[in-house]
């Protein structure tokens, strides 16, 4: 177990190492280029202190060379100055991080509350009526375009009948629970809509699977009730693959909230993360996304972890296989 | 009693044939044939937009300030938006690029999974390793925040020539090229997977026995047996391209006016939710609307296509 949590971290390293060259590079082909910002900011410079700040910065040095400067000074902790906030972008990202934490913990449990009975009461009524109108429901939310549907609330319950705010994390001057719960409560129900259709149809699909192995038979037939052999028998062993693929889908949430956050304009990562790229703020915009990745890596990890730990017909002896 | 009647089933689905029982049980399927329905119909409108308009005698992009925010009239059958364009015509423009990107680009990525899943399962060993350790990465990458850097990036620098960058429609072909690049992976995992089975079959040996090479194998022996899992799953993937080409258009990184594609539709729109909320409404309706139309049909041809569900 030891060993195959081992490599499995040491390959979340790679592709985190790899990811960070990646992002690098492709940063530095984006539009703008931080030597003319500073020259549109001073009309002062001439084209030889340009030359020379571009000798200053390293930025004539392959890319390479810039890449593994940059490396060293990140891992000593120091990750450069982000354009837009004018701070460490280190300093920068707690505020961001615990709005999107907020944004996206809240949403997780209130899916997880909506997924498990819903997804578990169509499994034990297939094809009936309720089971019917679920799926359309979930294929609803699956379909839906994220940024209209928080268009449609933003329309609905902020323009039309005004009882909600439509954008920001508090009044201005306000603070207090209430204002920011109210602030809460449409970027939850957009990702909410988003992800709970997808988590309901895997545990329907799940539940389905585990109520037709021989142990549900046989709890049946020793005469356990129907309720107890859904909940002791079945249950357990539903929630297993679905808090996996739940895990594994963590990347999708998080783009999910990206657009949440831009449409309500809620100061998390993701709304950082675009506000970075779109004002040619380099630093803040790599840190943020290696930071989206070093998260999805872990997320992952943990559900491949929690899957082989919790499953014992899993083997994790092969080095490289993972249990999916 | 009930043995006796699957084994008549399944002897009456073989005399009638795999195509005859494939059509029958997509029939059963309400929702898959009336997604199909709408999509045809969808497609021959949006294709057939230039002469929708002349028809109509309107034009999706003539620009006229005088006849801004108009309702729907004769003249105009949903009104026109924000700089007096005609909005019917327009989201039948729209139409035609989702339909576009999304065909094109979920094509483009079922090819380049299939060949990589291929080459990793029937090859094997370290090439197999490889492929899957990219696959599992690429997986593994939250992918919105890259597909935006990826769309942000400057083509100039990346060494395009200059023809290639200044074409009108190239914002077209840069999200599909985008979306591609990300898109495979799912297929690459179900071809692999079935060429890894389908390699230990006496059939695959005897083929070899009798001197056909890897590519032979590959085409006439593994393909033939993945194929139905490629088409549900790319049917599937169509409507998560469309939402993606959406997303991006919509924050200005995909389909770049004046090309008109419900995303971009949206941006604009976004600013009049005060003044004339029903110009955000269409074009969102008609993403949603299409989206759902290609999941109900992939759904569909998965239980329609699938063998286990002969038995039931």
């Amino acid at each position: 177990m030891t060993r195959y949590v081992m490599g499995r971290l040491v390959e979340s390293v790679i592709v985190l190492v790899i990811m960070s060259f990646v992002i690098y590079a492709l940063i530095g082909l984006m539009p703008g280029d931080p030597i003319d910002l500073m020259i549109q900011s001073d009309p002062r410079l001439t084209p030889a202190d340009a030359a020379r700040l571009r000798a200053v910065y390293g930025l004539d040095k392959p890319l390479v060379e810039r890449y593994l400067h940059w490396a060293t000074a990140a891992l000593s902790g120091d990750f450069g100055h982000s354009r837009l906030y004018v701070r460490p972008v280190l300093e920068v990202m707690p505020d961001f991080l615990l709005n999107t934490f907020n944004l996206m913990g809240l949403t997780f449990v209130i899916s997880i509350v909506i997924a498990v009975p819903v997804g578990v009461y169509a499994a034990l009524r297939q094809h009936s009526a309720g089971d019917y109108a679920i799926n359309l429901a979930c294929f609803a939310g699956i379909s839906v375009p994220i940024f209209w549907l928080a268009l449609m609330l933003i329309i609905l319950f902020a323009v039309l009948i005004p009882v909600l705010p439509a954008s920001g994390v508090s009044s201005i001057g306000g603070g207090g629970f209430l204002d920011h719960a109210r602030h809460l409560v449409l970027p939850v129900v957009t990702l909410t809509i988003f992800s709970v259709g997808s988590y309901t149809r895997f545990m329907r699909a799940s539940t389905i699977e585990v109520m037709r192995q021989d142990y549900i038979r046989t709890a049946f037939a020793k005469g356990a009730s129907r309720n107890r052999v859904v909940v002791r028998h079945a249950l357990r062993n539903a929630l297993l693959p679905v808090v996996t693929i739940i895990a594994l889908s963590f990347g999708t949430l998080f783009s999910g909230a990206l657009i949440t956050e831009t449409m309500f304009a809620y100061p998390g990562m993701g709304k950082l993360i675009y506000d970075s790229i779109m004002g040619n703020d380099f630093n803040m915009a790599l840190v943020a996304l290696l930071f989206a990745t070093l998260v999805t890596l872990l997320a992952n990890l943990a559900a491949d972890i929690a899957y082989a730990w919790l499953d014992p017909r899993i083997s994790y002896k092969s080095g490289g296989g993972s249990p999916r | 009693m009930n043995a006796a009647h699957h084994a008549m089933t399944r002897t009456g689905g073989a005399a009638r044939g795999v195509w005859s029982l494939f059509f029958h049980r997509l029939g059963a399927h309400r929702l898959a044939v009336g997604s199909a329905v709408f999509l045809a119909v969808l497609g021959v409108l949006a294709f057939a937009t230039p002469a929708i308009e002349a028809v109509l005698g309107v034009d999706a992009n003539l620009v006229d300030l005088s006849q801004r925010f108009q309702g729907p009239s004769r003249a105009h059958l949903l009104g026109t938006d924000e700089l007096g364009r005609d909005l019917a015509a327009r989201l039948l423009y729209g139409g035609q690029v989702s339909l576009f990107v999304g065909l094109v680009a979920a094509l483009a990525s079922a090819v380049t999974g299939t060949v990589i899943g291929l080459l990793a399962g029937y090859y094997g060993g370290k090439l197999d390793a490889l492929l899957m350790r990219l696959t599992d990465g690429v997986i593994a990458l939250p992918l919105l925040p890259l597909l935006i850097v990826l769309a942000a990036l400057d083509l100039e620098k990346l060494g395009l020539p200059e023809s290639v960058v200044q074409d009108p429609n190239i914002s077209l072909y840069r999200i599909i090229v985008i979306i591609s690049l990300v898109g495979w992976t799912t297929v690459a995992r179900l071809v692999r997977a079935a060429a890894l089975s389908v390699r230990e079959m006496d059939y695959v040996l005897a083929a070899t026995a009798a001197g056909a090479g890897g590519p032979r194998i590959m085409a006439v022996h593994i393909l033939p047996n993945v194929i139905s899992p490629i088409i549900v799953a790319s049917t599937l993937s169509v409507g998560n391209v469309i939402l993606l080409e959406s997303v991006l258009s919509f924050l200005g990184l995909g389909i770049q006016p004046p090309i008109a594609s419900w995303g971009n539709m949206l941006t604009g729109a976004q600013e009049l939710i005060w003044s004339s909320p029903e110009l955000a409404f269409y074009p969102g309706m008609l993403i949603f609307v299409t989206v759902i139309a290609f999941n109900f049909l992939g759904d569909g041809l998965q239980d329609a296509m699938d063998p286990r569900a002969m038995e039931g």
